[in-house]
């Protein structure tokens, strides 16, 4: 298989471009944030993604999804990116449907994602920065488990229908044996939710566990063997992210490279001049990279591949790498005007700040990538 | 079966009957890796043999019509035929100059008679080619160059001198550029072939910082080269010098691949430095730094797939071989700033027997002419900053 897009893939990407810029663009992010907006999305946004079909791209054609790929999925998640849309799209018509692939639950929430009207969050994290350990207690009860725990950098989930929280039923954090993927209820007792908003404007939750009760089919998948569900998530949140962060650092540099065209100093535009030149083309070749990563990944995992697990990280630090140099050159290369609130540049900044953070930094999956490599 | 899934049970086949064991051992010096030329003396049976297996086939250069040497295979045959080399470890059969960069340039722009008379011979190894260009005033600003081809009727006269000749003492021809018109830079220059045995034609290798002389200074003194071996129009090479360079540039992008097989630099720093009780590198600083430039050569090795990818389908940007090029050696440089920090000491010794005769600092110099030769780091930062991003004029 080529490593560029194919041509319905071209098609897919030409019609997320149009809507996303015509329903979603920078100004609405902005507008959200001023309005102070509770939710942190639009809900009639989410339902207009369902409506093009968009929410199914990863569900099978069996549970009546469009049943593409990762690639598919991505280039929808580019647009997102490149126009700063908040979205409940990652977490919940990516990751959540990735997890919930061939359980018990893909029945039950798929209906609901098909119809933009579910939103799902992630309660993975338990610390400031994103480990493989798993710590939160679930232990048996009754019929189901108590969950005792904490976890944080939980996307929308003040909002959200469906919390998939991954837990500790046997053994201690670091162990890989003893996950267990639950799917908890928004409004289970004893589960305390507290939304904060981040740099960027969206709205993360800290969630406190105080010994909250589930049914035993809460269970996603198999007790103790919740890190196939959970890699099946974070494989797709990886890459997605990857692909969002894609469209943040492209929006960002092609608004630079725009600006650099049209702002005059000394009176000549700052483009002609070498030292601008030069960064402008470096960060182009980075992100060039990023981008080959970033399809690499997409296409090994909708392949199936055992290789995939190392693009993923490949993927997602690469381009936590190459966008990073993106929004930094950004505002640089704005001056004055890139520090202002009222410039959108400021925003891409936060965002990939944000995307660069979740499901793992540059550090965490070169550190991941070395173990694998024995080093 | 699919054609091309029965394509690649038949090639895998083919290569696992014709590839000798030799040829799939890592490619570890010079030596290894070969060149063709009518000289074939210093060339190992195994190698002659594969070379040849290879060349009938014309799977030396797979996707070259079958005219003119190549082996006819469409784009998705010969990404097949290079994966299931690259599966049983089979070593590039010939790698040259007429190969990378020669016949692409006259597969666009040489005459009927050109490609028929050159193009076989390059694909068999049969003729080793070394590229004329910079000059010692033509260096970035190549177009500059001041050697002179005078047309004396039925020849041109060469007179001059080129710089930075890349194996010019072992090269059978040149493919040179020469200035037809001494009062239009760029529409003044045009691409001649020339055999080296022509009289008039010396070498002398340049001694370089890594202690090995692969590029030589190359004068020419009254040359008498034939009028049919202009290639393209006269005054009008420059079109084909650049083609050319976009074709070198992705060769040499080639090295910020770093090759198949075992890590080398993961496993060079294991050995002198080792591992802690939980399996890393004894070292976290420089444990560090080579996982992140490993994410970038992993990174690296997808762009190479995906602009390959591109190429043969007719999509990438013209100008997309010197990001390529840029990337690529930038990346190798840094790959051999951290195996030296690895090697420690140990990999300072310059004739040891322990190093083989100091073989990684050597090549770790060498690597610093990757971002100059082909045109400088900066000279791909314009092209790019130029013809991709479309910024202004300086």
């Amino acid at each position: 298989m080529p490593l560029f897009l194919n041509d319905e893939q071209t098609m897919l990407r030409d019609t997320a471009k149009d809507f996303v810029a015509e329903h979603a663009p920078v100004s609405h992010m902005r507008k959200l944030r001023d309005d102070n907006d509770a939710t942190g999305f639009s809900r009639d946004l989410w339902k207009q993604f369902a409506d093009m079909g968009f929410t199914g791209i990863l569900i099978g054609e069996d549970h009546g999804g469009l049943g593409l790929g990762h690639v598919e999925a991505g280039v929808v998640l580019e647009e997102i990116g490149r126009n700063l849309s908040p979205s409940p799209f990652l977490a919940t018509a990516v990751a959540a449907v990735e997890a919930l692939k061939g359980t018990d639950h893909a029945q039950r929430w798929y209906p609901g994602i098909l119809a933009g009207e579910t939103v799902a969050a992630l309660a993975i994290d338990e610390g400031a920065k994103h480990r493989t350990a798993v710590g939160l207690k679930a232990e048996r009860a009754g019929n189901g488990f108590r969950l005792t725990g904490k976890k944080q950098f939980v996307t929308h989930g003040h909002v959200a229908d469906l919390l998939i929280v991954a837990a500790r039923t046997a053994g201690s954090p670091d162990d890989e044996a003893g996950v267990t993927l639950f799917a908890v209820p928004k409004d289970a007792a004893k589960l305390t939710v507290t939304p904060e908003r981040l740099a960027d404007a969206s709205l993360a939750a800290r969630l406190e566990f105080d010994g909250v009760d589930v049914d035993a089919d809460a269970v996603i998948g198999e007790v103790d063997a919740g890190r196939g569900p959970l890699g099946r998530l974070l494989r797709a949140g990886r890459t997605g992210a990857a692909a969002e962060m894609l469209g943040v650092g492209g929006g960002a540099m092609d608004m630079t490279v725009n600006y650099l065209k049209e702002r005059k100093q000394f009176g000549t535009l700052i483009g002609s001049f070498q030292a601008l030149q030069h960064r402008a083309a470096h960060l182009y070749s980075e992100m060039e990279v990023a981008r080959a990563a970033v399809l690499k990944a997409q296409q090994l995992l909708d392949a199936g591949d055992d290789k995939a697990d190392a693009a993923v990280s490949v993927a997602k630090a690469m381009t936590g790498l190459a966008t990073m140099l993106s929004v930094q050159e950004g505002v640089q290369m704005h001056g004055g005007i890139g520090m202002t609130d009222e410039y959108d540049i400021g925003f891409y900044m936060k965002r990939q700040r944000v995307l660069a953070e979740m499901f793992g930094d540059a550090n965490f999956h070169a550190d991941q990538l070395a173990r694998a490599a024995g080093y | 079966m699919s054609d091309l899934e029965q394509f690649r049970a038949e090639t895998r086949a083919w290569l696992e009957a014709n590839c000798p064991p030799e040829m799939r051992e890592p490619v570890r010096t010079e030596k290894d890796a070969v060149w063709g030329g009518r000289d074939q003396s210093e060339m190992t049976p195994a190698q002659k043999l594969w070379m040849d297996r290879m060349g009938a086939r014309g799977w030396t250069v797979p996707d070259w019509p079958k005219d003119y040497g190549g082996g006819g295979l469409s784009a998705a045959e010969t990404k097949i035929l290079r994966e299931e080399m690259a599966k049983l470890r089979c070593r590039n059969p010939l790698s040259s100059f007429g190969i990378s960069m020669l016949g692409p340039a006259l597969l666009k722009y040489g005459n009927e008679a050109q490609k028929k008379e050159h193009l076989p011979k390059i694909a068999r190894g049969e003729i080793r080619w070394c590229q004329g260009y910079s000059e010692p005033n033509a260096g970035s600003d190549l177009a500059s160059l001041a050697t002179k081809a005078e047309d004396k009727g039925d020849h041109f006269l060469v007179n001059g001198q080129k710089i930075w000749t890349s194996y010019a003492n072992k090269a059978d021809w040149i493919f040179c550029l020469v200035r037809t018109d001494p009062t239009n830079k760029h529409n003044g220059i045009s691409f001649v072939l020339f055999d080296m045995r022509t009289p008039g034609v010396s070498t002398k290798p340049i001694l370089l910082i890594s202690g090995y002389s692969p590029f030589c200074e190359t004068f020419f003194d009254n040359v008498k080269v034939p009028k049919e071996n202009l290639v393209g129009e006269l005054n009008k090479g420059w079109d084909v010098a650049k083609y050319l360079l976009g074709h070198e540039r992705e060769m040499i992008s080639g090295m910020g691949l770093g090759g198949g097989g075992k890590n080398p630099l993961i496993e060079g720093a294991k050995k002198t430095i080792g591992l802690d009780d939980d399996g890393r590198l004894a070292d976290p600083l420089l444990r560090g730094q080579i996982a992140l430039f490993e994410v970038r050569a992993r990174a690296f090795a997808a762009q190479s797939e995906r602009f390959i990818d591109e190429l043969k389908a007719g999509q990438a940007h013209p100008a997309q071989p010197s990001m390529m090029k840029y990337y690529g050696t930038e990346l190798n440089k840094a790959r051999y700033e951290l195996m030296m920090a690895a090697g420690g000491s140990d990999q300072l010794e310059w004739e040891s027997d322990a190093t083989e005769h100091g073989r990684e600092v050597r090549a770790w110099l060498r690597t610093k002419a990757n971002s100059i030769e082909g045109g400088t780091s900066e000279v791909q930062l314009n092209i790019i900053a130029k013809r991709i991003l479309n910024l202004p004029g300086a």
